[in-house]
């Protein structure tokens, strides 16, 4: 394209500012809404899905639950207690290779922290350092525990954000190092994780093996957590955890078609599952965005349309003195491209403007859902990829919405045309 | 050769009843004349302009410009010719409203992908000519209908044309404008050598013309050699 048809537009719009202005106006309407239904989309999944996938540890927990059917003789309602057999079966040769760094949990006890006449309660289980990962604690201060506090059973304990502000209020980093009252018993903290402002998480881990020697010699375990290797579809993943369960409901003699015998906590379906969400969520609004960029799109191509009606007379002139239909073609085509393109650009940051003023306002309404207070929008903005993908949705638009008036300017006859008024 | 041959041209118009506009018109121009096309409202004489300028086909015959059969050209063989051989020159003026006088000169040789720089010195140079050049940054409704033509006039000059095809040049001026247009064509044949062909219905602009060929029902009737116009030199019949 030369240089010459910016002029030949611009000298074009110039004259024509009441129907640039229109025009204009449906385009940047449709951008508008596709980038805030984004943003607020995007905010509001933020919000409530959090980054959840963040949280979702790659791996599976099995834990012992309450039968809802009566099996094998026994009544529906009993406890599942799973035990080392338990352990012994997940590490056994038909798993090998397949379940990795398999991990287990003492049943937790509920206590009473204490640091200077300041308490907090809490759910101390005693943990592998795998546990960390499992649950995606991430540490504010000091260490997780390690394997020397297992094999020393050392008594120290990990405490979250939350609990170390109302054990030290005002300086919770000042916890580190100190000996707290773990009902009764003196633990000394070795770190503390962060808890995000959504939650707040009362786990208080202990080293496996001090929980054992202190609370319970029993071979009792609260669950059982392993990664898995080797799969990756949704499909293998279920099966896998089908066939797992199904020997653990056998030795336990709970019913087969029993879905509350265990509770299982299966990170990596549920992180496809919710990924799929997302895509979903994602999706469907992309469409209704695009939905109202395509009424933008008619809009333009409408006001082409009859700006190529009312201009028919002068392209009948430029025929005449030898323009060619592909330099008509290209003409209205440009202009079109170019009205879509300015204006777009425009509606894309009233877009972007518009989710920073909802960030600052609506976004920061607090919403309770059960125990925990969340924001309404968190960080409702979209990426420089979607801007991109918008740009190169907004020539694409252009050029749609100027295709059908360009060809019907490019096939009238020039005698026509120099007849039309 | 002569410059236009038009051999047993036809031309039938079908718009519902079939209308035989051009029944076999025989005639060639030579090089450098000035030559006027005659006939009243409904003889065919614009069917024939138009199909002279390659703005419209004709049916049978043949039809040869500069050596060129013109027969069956696509939209961009036509656009071409029109843009390297013809210049037009209409009744109504024809500028583009939103384009200064100098902008309306350029437009051809835009088309001909002439640089913008060189483009606006030729331009400015035809204005000159036609003693325009203080309104090169007006537009066509800031002024009058001579001023008006005579850009039209640069504007079909500025790629030199074969020809000039003049529809009713003077259709939409008042006398004394008419007269100073017929004498600038006047000019340009005599002094530059342009051959130009003006279709009127008007028989004192037929007289400004040294061949006056009158068309009546789509045939070619009289053809008056009309040399002494000069010698003459009275005024512009209205």
């Amino acid at each position: 394209m030369r240089i010459e048809i910016i002029h030949e537009i611009a000298s074009s719009l110039r004259n024509n500012k009441l129907r640039t202005a229109l025009t204009g106006f449906a385009v940047s309407w449709g951008i508008f809404l596709l980038i805030a239904l984004l943003g607020a989309g995007n905010g509001l999944m933020n919000s409530f899905m959090g980054n959840i996938s963040e949280y979702i540890s790659q791996s599976i927990t099995v834990e012992g639950w309450r039968t809802s059917l009566p099996y094998a003789g026994y009544k529906e309602g009993r406890s599942i207690q799973l035990d080392q057999n338990d352990v012994k079966y997940t590490r056994s040769t038909r798993w090998e290779g397949i379940i990795e760094n398999v991990v287990t949990t003492t049943p937790g006890k509920s206590v009473v922290l204490s640091l200077n006449g300041n308490t907090v309660s809490g759910w101390m289980p005693g943990v592998m350092p795998e546990y960390q990962e499992q649950e995606k604690m991430k540490m504010a201060f000091g260490r997780f525990l390690n394997r020397n506090d297992i094999r020393e059973m050392r008594k120290v304990i990990v405490l979250s954000l939350a609990q170390a502000k109302e054990l030290a209020p005002g300086k919770p980093e000042s916890v580190l190092g100190r000996w707290i009252n773990v009902a009764g018993i003196p633990f000394r903290v070795v770190g503390v994780y962060h808890t995000d402002e959504r939650s707040f998480r009362r786990n208080c881990p202990i080293p496996y093996s001090t929980y054992k020697h202190a609370y319970d010699y029993s071979d009792k375990i609260d669950g059982i957590n392993f990664s898995v290797n080797g799969l990756s579809t949704e499909a293998e993943f279920k099966a896998l955890e089908a066939e797992y369960t199904g020997a653990l409901k056998r030795m336990h003699s709970i019913d087969p078609q029993d879905r509350r015998g265990l509770w299982v906590n299966n990170g990596y379906t549920d992180n496809m599952q919710m990924n799929k969400a997302t895509r979903m969520i994602r999706t469907a609004l992309w469409i209704l965005g695009l939905l109202t960029l395509i009424s933008g799109i008619v809009g333009v191509s409408n006001i082409m349309l009859i700006t190529v009606k009312e201009r028919t007379h002068e392209f009948g002139i430029r025929k005449a003195i030898g323009a060619k239909p592909g330099a008509i073609l290209r003409l209205i085509i440009a202009e079109s491209v170019v009205i879509t393109a300015v204006f777009g650009y425009l509606g894309m940051f009233l877009g972007m403007v518009a989710c920073q003023v909802m960030d600052k306002t609506i976004g920061q309404n607090t919403v309770s859902i059960g125990m925990e207070e969340i924001r309404m929008l968190v960080n409702p903005s979209v990426g420089l990829d979607v801007a991109l993908e918008a740009t190169l949705l907004l020539i694409v638009a252009g050029t749609l919405a100027g295709i059908i008036p360009a060809w019907k300017a490019a096939r009238v006859k020039p005698i026509e045309a120099l007849r039309a008024e | 050769m002569a410059l236009i041959e038009l051999k047993e041209l036809n031309k039938t118009y079908n718009n519902g009843q079939p209308l035989h506009v051009l029944k076999g018109i025989n005639l060639s121009i030579e090089r450098g004349e000035f030559v006027s096309i005659m006939g009243a409202s409904g003889s065919g004489k614009s069917t024939l302009l138009n199909i002279l300028g390659i703005l419209d086909n004709y049916d049978t015959g043949t039809y040869t410009l500069d050596g060129t059969l013109i027969k069956d050209l696509t939209e961009k063989q036509s656009a071409d010719y029109r843009n390297r051989m013809i210049g037009f020159i209409f009744q109504s003026f024809n500028l583009i409203g939103f384009k200064t006088a100098v902008e309306n000169v350029e437009l051809p040789l835009y088309y001909q992908g002439v640089p913008r720089r060189k483009r606006h010195e030729l331009a400015m140079e035809y204005l000159e000519k036609l003693g325009l050049t203080p309104w090169a940054s007006h537009f066509p409704n800031e002024m009058s209908g001579g001023q008006k033509q005579r850009v039209a006039i640069a504007r079909a000059l500025i790629t030199h044309p074969r020809i000039i095809l003049a529809d009713e040049p003077t259709g939409a001026l008042d006398s004394k404008t008419s007269v100073e247009v017929m004498q600038l064509l006047k000019q340009l044949n005599q002094e530059e050598g342009i051959t130009i062909i003006v279709v009127t219905h008007e028989s004192g602009v037929a007289n400004e013309t040294n061949k006056i060929i009158h068309i009546k029902d789509g045939i070619i009737g009289q053809i008056e050699e009309n040399i002494h116009h000069d010698a003459w030199g009275g005024p512009l019949m209205k």
